[in-house]
């Protein structure tokens, strides 16, 4: 089943690549990553979606740990959270059309924000599902181009994941055995 | 104190108390190597980078210091790779300190530019590029802790030419260490202590398996202790052989694909297996789903990922060895297991009729002798180090080593090549201890360039060619496992005595068991580096054996000579 780890890792360079090489050398597949700066000056978070069993998630968190630059992970995949995806597209738009696409963009509540002869670009947010409804909707009209950020998540409530300290859960790992 | 980049590095490695370097100048690095001219650190000129690497592990891992090597950018750099790796499999606290060219040129492929850090990113623990000559003296404190605490391992340093060359105020303490995300060091929550003790009570026939850990832990008295008082055998990992006295009645011996029947029988037998520092590596499990079925586990590692990662276990104690033992020793009963080891005991008896070693001279050289009459001699005091292959189990199998860290050997990369810059390292290590270099003829002429080393450090190290004439180990598995069609494993080799003699040193050749003796004998005795040639039995195998996804009683054993054989028969029918 697909997983969104969190990691929270040392803004410098070469980091991207460090975790990206984990996930290459210890067989796991990133289905989606996005990263960024944080609330914290020199910490940047990345959101991946890695498609994977419990066992070997509680694995790949282990090794994370294992990189120096990485702070702390979480696997969110079964906590409330906020979850989004952003997805820029490029539709045709010709004068026919082009009230059947704002039309669908209302419904969608995503947003046309730019207009040529010819193209709309739209821009949605959303969990995955909503965007994968909206670009079904619009591929027969005609997608020139799409960009999508991959999963973006943040725990409902009002505490941060930032624990400032690395936390091993070992009796976790323990009882994974079964 | 205004000092160049190259200056500070070598103030930083005085800082950190390393003593010797193994390295080989180049462009890039002609800053660092002018600046050891004011410098009391001793710079062992290595014949290829790999050396330099091998060299620093043998040293870190008979000294228990961090090792270093140095090299310099490009090739410099990627000859090191296989040692790095070596270190990083075998978790050997080592220091690799590359050149790297103007940090103007990084990324216009300038002349003898490599991506070292893009290369080396999976074989370290931690890999660092500086490009300013401000950020040398901490990155170099960071990598030395980063390499001995926690798990140790290897870590490298990039420097830049330009940051070589460019000067600032060096103020040795200026950056505190601060890695937000390292936490090497951790310890098992009582709660946990008390599961382990109430199942280390209730078990009836426990075993200890030790591994590297307990040396790198320091845990050899706590592991003495706990298998004393709860009387639990010891099987040892190929990395764990000399963390506990082989001479002791508990001791069983190495287990796995070259573990003795007995050693493998207690562990698939087994209700309890006590994991210390080791990690349950292919070599050591045979099957996995097949693996110590009736055994309940508890595994002690300093690694978090280690808990899991091959056999599920029943309790982890993720921490620190040496401190985890101590606790579980302050609620630890003694225990009797008379039973048990008397069954243990039994299967030795059976299992030592097919000893090579007790079968009668018959004009045959076996490795087994060489081994078997090389630890006679030496008393079993020597530093033994093997290179990769049949020799190095042999030599597990009869070299029985009783003091720590005497031991060194490529476990988890298997590293041909590894043994003879391994055994110069491991002299500068224990300097005054009697060195062995135990190789095959394949192995030895991988690095065989590192002879000129030693000759040119005016080193001793005693170098055991076991000759065969073939690549014996992918020869054995050619023979048990294809049909005996030896493909690329037959080998020719140059007269090592006039490869001995044209460094300057000596060289001599055996080929009778009775000869073993006063070789050995006169190789301790001459001044410098010693290579003897034992022509052995060029189509011996190393027994017994268990077939990769095997399970570990699914052994192939040393055929029985005829004479034994009939006794043996009598034996089982009773």
């Amino acid at each position: 089943m697909n997983h969104t780890i969190v990691a929270l890792v040392d803004d410098v360079p070469g980091v991207l690549n460090r975790v990206a090489s984990l996930f290459r050398r210890r067989s796991f597949n990133i289905e989606s990553l996005a990263v960024g700066h944080t609330e914290n000056p020199g910490v940047s978070r990345m959101t991946i979606v890695v498609d994977s069993d419990d066992t070997s998630i509680l694995r790949l968190i282990s090794y994370l740990y294992k990189l120096v630059n990485v702070i702390q992970v979480e696997d969110l995949t079964t906590k409330p959270c906020v979850t989004r995806d952003l997805a820029l597209i490029k539709v045709k738009a010709d004068t026919e059309n082009r009230a059947q696409i704002t039309q669908i963009v209302d419904v969608f509540r995503a947003r046309i924000v730019d207009i040529s002869n010819s193209s709309f670009i739209v821009e949605i947010t959303g969990d995955e599902e909503k965007i994968e409804g909206f670009i079904e909707v619009l591929r027969p009209i005609g997608i020139i181009e799409m960009v999508r950020t991959g999963r973006v998540v943040l725990a409902r409530g009002a505490a941060p994941l930032y624990a400032s300290e690395k936390i091993i859960d070992t009796e976790k790992l323990a009882t994974a055995a079964g | 104190m205004k000092l160049t980049g190259a200056q500070i590095v070598w103030e930083c490695l005085q800082r950190e108390g390393v003593e010797v370097v193994f390295g080989y100048p180049g462009g890039a690095s002609l800053p660092i190597y002018d600046a050891l001219h004011d410098y009391n650190i001793h710079h062992v000129l290595v014949r290829h980078e790999q050396g330099a690497a091998h060299m620093a592990d043998g040293y870190a891992r008979a000294s228990g210091k961090v090792g270093v090597a140095l090299a310099t950018s490009g090739p410099g750099a990627t000859n090191l790779v296989t040692g790095i790796a070596t270190a990083m499999m075998d978790s050997v606290p080592v220091v690799f300190i590359t050149a790297q060219v103007h940090s103007k040129l990084i990324g216009y492929d300038a002349f003898q530019e490599v991506d070292v850090t893009g290369i080396t990113l999976p074989i370290t623990k931690h890999n660092y590029l500086v490009t300013d000559v401000k950020d040398i003296a901490h990155t170099l404190r960071e990598a030395f802790y980063i390499a001995r605490t926690g798990r140790p391992g290897p870590v490298l340093v990039d420097i830049t030419k330009d940051a070589q060359q460019n000067s600032i105020e060096y103020d040795p303490d200026s950056e505190p260490i601060h890695l937000r995300g390292y936490r090497p060091t951790a310890l098992p929550v009582e709660d946990d202590i008390q599961k382990a003790v109430t199942m280390i009570h209730s078990a009836k026939r426990p075993v200890i398996l030790a591994g590297h850990g307990v040396l790198q832990s320091g845990a050899m008295k706590e592991v003495l202790e706990f298998a004393e008082r709860t009387q639990t055998p010891v099987a040892m990992t190929l990395l764990g052989i000399s963390g506990f006295p082989a001479s002791h009645p508990l001791n069983l011996g190495m287990m796995g694909m070259h573990g003795e029947a007995w050693v493998n029988h207690a562990i698939q037998d087994a209700d309890l297996l006590l994991a210390f520092g080791m990690r349950f590596d292919d070599r050591v499990t045979g099957d996995v789903r097949r693996y110590a079925t009736h055994a309940r586990k508890i595994h002690i590692d300093i690694d978090p990922a280690e808990i899991n990662k091959n056999v599920r276990v029943d309790l982890a104690l993720v921490g620190d060895l040496s401190q985890t033992l101590e606790q579980i020793l302050k609620h630890v009963k003694p225990g009797r297991h008379d039973e048990w080891l008397a069954s243990i005991n039994e299967m030795k008896g059976s299992s030592s009729v097919r000893d090579i070693q007790n079968l009668p001279d018959n004009g045959h050289l076996y490795a087994a002798h060489v081994i078997n009459d090389l630890w006679n001699i030496t008393k079993g005091n020597a530093v033994i180090v093997t290179d990769v292959g049949q020799n190095q189990m042999w030599t597990a199998q009869y070299y029985r080593q009783d003091n720590p860290s005497q031991f060194i050997t490529s476990g988890g990369l298997g590293t041909m090549g590894f043994g003879l810059p391994a055994g110069i390292g491991a002299k500068f290590g224990q300097p005054d201890k009697e060195v062995w270099v135990i190789c095959g003829d394949g192995g030895f002429q991988m690095t065989q360039a590192e002879l000129a080393t030693a000759a040119q450090e005016g080193i001793k190290v005693n170098i055991a060619i076991l000759n065969n004439g073939y690549l014996g180990m992918v020869r054995q598995w050619q023979e048990f496992f294809y049909d005996r069609r030896y493909s690329a494993t037959p080998m020719k080799s140059p007269d090592f005595i006039k490869i001995a003699d044209a460094h300057g040193l000596t060289g001599m050749r055996v080929t009778t068991r009775a000869d073993v003796e006063t070789a050995i004998q006169t190789a301790r005795e001459t001044e410098g580096t010693v290579v003897i040639d034992f022509r052995v039995e060029k189509e011996d195998s190393v027994y017994p054996m268990v077939p990769t996804g095997s399970e570990l009683k699914e052994m192939i054993r040393r055929p029985l000579p005829a004479a034994v054989a009939v006794n043996e028969a009598v034996k089982v029918e009773a």
